[in-house]
């Protein structure tokens, strides 16, 4: 093993290598969202920005597809980074993983550049396949929604195989069984039809399902194993939890696709669906607060790796909080009728992704990071005494909260005077957009969006530098006596 | 959710009474308050084809197919709203060939086919906000006008809330078609 402090993939396994590649990537696709989410931001206050050159809606297409694909990197890599400690047994098809890694990252700088300098087609089945497909978040052309199928399929296979030679662990169980579901759910994105309602009925399998029922449930394998690294939290006990969370997500998450399904053509049984399990969502994620607090109070907050830790926590409240709380604010359809459509669902979006997703892989890179450096010494008492990235971790937190407040006032101020005053009209939209409140609010979230993206510049920092010339191992957690 | 995506699926095809057929655009589309559901719904009114002429089925599904595909290769989505989805950034399509913002439904189809056709001169807002020329041709603007006439006939439970459409009602001599109206647009379907 290599010297304490120094990046050497000498310390990492196969699939870890593999892991920082993905890592990499991902951290450099984060950048990017949060730039494109800037100059689209700055679009709203001063609408001739770019004008002609890059217009908001190319910005704010990469800002959400950069953001879907570093958190599929983020996991990707994070799946690859367990598992051969998870499963006992060496990736099988490693070869093949890093081949795709490399097809798929080339794949995606294809399709950012294809954005940026054509942007748009003619209106034919040529710019659906070759350009885009102008469907929110699944923009990405045919050709490459084919090759990430493709992607996903090779990573389900390696992860599935190594398990099924290895031994499998409840978490690899789980992990395994929703990768099926992530590839599966995807198709379901890619076809076309004129027809506006069936259109909108299958993307929300993709982005409801796909993206909050099937990453839900990655993350909350994650989550576990993460628990047991940092803080030596008994296998039975997160295991168990991990099973009552998927219960309760599923039980709840599927049928509470039903909160999209009020406004688009289908037929009105959707609203007393929709409205009562959306109700019931949030619960499994009240699980998982307290499951995560009460673990690191068990624990005197004592382990392996503060950051990560950090990012743990702030996963478990960023989840609840944005995905739960946020969520469940307007999913009744007497709300929802006039707040669909509006800032509402960014506030909502933007809490929603930070807190459930962006966290969690954040934490991860933590925990790669420390391996990666020898396993060196990651808790209390770190260099500079870890400034980087507490205020990271500080001014990531209110650049969001910020956003997402900024973001509430003016969707408020939006479903009052364009939907219940002007009558929903399109004078109605811009008497709205042009009052002060309005205005107000979107100037709020650009500031903190200055603030978010000055967090992720310390945190870029950090993560290149955390740990370097440390000559401290790693403190030692044992798992919890099984008496405990 | 199999069940529901099944009855779902089979009252949202083209054609149904929630989604009507493709041809609905050789006909008036207006947007009503019905007493029974509480909210406001799409009624379809007598026949007035656009750009004056009248399709048939098959005419008619091509026409709206090819404007839903350019509204997706010109990215529409990433700043306007269609069925409430999308970006925030521009206005709502989903009852667009409604707004009143067209001023008068003889001059709407004109409008909106020059507008789409180069709107970057033509600010109509107090926020600044233009569309781009995104190089639609005058045969897709035509497309996308059908596809946002189709559009405005499916029944969105009332969504947007409260929504004041254009006014269509025939001029004051028409005496025969407002006597006409009432059959014309209470379309029994909806009870």
């Amino acid at each position: 093993m290599a010297a304490l402090g120094m990046l050497d993939s000498a310390n990492l396994n196969g699939g870890q290598k593999l892991a920082v590649k993905y890592f990499t990537v991902a951290i450099a696709l984060f950048g990017a969202q949060v730039l494109f989410g800037l100059l689209a931001g700055i679009q709203y206050l001063k609408p001739d920005f770019l004008y002609g050159v890059l217009d908001f809606s190319v910005n704010r297409m990469v800002h959400i597809n950069a953001m879907v694909v570093w958190l599929l990197y983020g996991f990707i890599g994070s799946t690859y980074w367990l598992l051969e400690d998870e499963s006992g047994h060496s990736v099988v098809g490693l070869a093949l993983g890093n081949l795709i890694f490399w097809v798929l990252t080339l794949a995606v700088a294809v399709v950012v550049v294809v954005y940026l300098l054509i942007q748009v087609g003619p209106g034919d089945q040529s710019t659906i396949w070759l350009i885009n497909e102008g469907r929110e978040y699944i923009e990405a052309p045919r050709w490459a929604d084919i090759g990430i199928v493709v992607s996903v399929l090779v990573f389900f296979f390696n992860v599935a195989a190594t398990f099924a030679k290895g031994k499998y662990t409840g978490i690899g169980g789980v992990l395994v069984l929703d990768l099926v579901a992530l590839a599966g759910l995807y198709l379901a994105g890619v076809f076309y039809t004129p027809n506006i309602s069936v259109d909108q009925y299958w993307w929300w399998w993709v982005i409801h399902l796909w993206v909050e029922a099937t990453w839900e449930v990655l993350v909350g394998c994650l989550m576990a194993y993460a628990l047991i690294k940092t803080l030596g939290v008994r296998r039975k006990i997160v295991e168990t939890w991990l099973y009552i969370e998927v219960a309760l997500m599923f039980g709840s998450g599927i049928l509470g696709l039903g909160h999209h399904y009020f406004w688009i053509g289908t037929p009105e049984y959707w609203f007393t669906i929709g409205g009562f399990f959306s109700a019931l969502e949030p619960i499994p994620l009240v699980a998982m607060v307290v499951h995560s607090v009460f673990d690191s109070g068990v624990h005197k907050m004592k382990n392996t790796n503060h950051p990560a830790l950090a990012w743990i926590i702030a996963h478990a409240f960023g989840n609840f909080f944005g995905a739960g709380v946020w969520g469940f604010m307007h999913t009744l359809p007497q709300i929802n009728l006039y707040t669909h459509g509006t800032q509402w669902s960014a506030s909502h979006g933007h809490l929603a992704f930070f807190g459930a997703y962006a966290t969690l892989v954040i934490g991860f890179v933590y925990l790669a990071l420390q391996k990666w450096r020898g396993n060196v010494w990651m808790s209390g008492g770190l260099a500079d005494n870890g400034w980087k990235w507490k205020w990271a971790l500080g001014l990531l937190h209110l650049g969001m909260i910020g956003m997402v407040m900024g973001l509430l006032i003016s969707g408020y101020e939006q479903s009052q005077i364009e939907r219940a005053i002007e009558g929903s009209t399109w004078t109605g939209y811009f008497a709205a957009q042009a009052h002060h409140w309005f205005q107000q609010g979107i100037y709020w979230r650009q500031i903190f969006g200055w603030v978010f993206a000055a967090g992720f510049v310390l945190l870029a920092w950090d993560l290149m530098t955390i740990g370097k010339r440390e000559t401290r191992p790693a403190l030692v957690v044992k798992e919890e006596a099984a008496a405990a | 959710m199999i069940f529901l995506t099944f009855d779902s699926l089979s009252q949202i095809s083209a054609g149904t009474k929630r989604v009507p057929a493709y041809s609905v655009i050789n006909h008036r589309i207006d947007y009503k308050f019905d007493e029974t559901r509480n909210f406001q719904v799409p009624v379809i009114g007598p026949e007035e084809p656009l750009f004056g002429k009248k399709l048939t089925e098959e005419e008619a599904a091509a026409l709206v197919s090819k404007g839903k595909l350019t509204t997706q290769a010109k990215n529409c989505m990433n700043c306007h709203t269609l069925l409430g989805n999308g970006a925030y950034f521009a206005p709502d399509l989903t009852k667009a060939w409604l707004d009143p913002s067209w001023g008068s439904k003889e001059a709407r189809e004109q409008l909106m086919v020059d507008f789409l056709k180069d709107p970057s001169d033509k600010l109509h807002n107090a926020v600044g906000r233009r569309m781009p020329n995104l190089g639609i041709t005058d045969e897709e603007a035509r497309a996308v006008v059908a596809f946002l006439k189709w559009m405005s006939s499916i029944d969105t439970n009332g969504f947007p809330y409260n929504f004041k459409p254009i006014d269509q009602s025939d001029p004051a001599p028409a005496a025969p078609a407002a006597a006409a109206a009432p059959e014309a647009t209470g379309t029994p379907a909806q009870n």
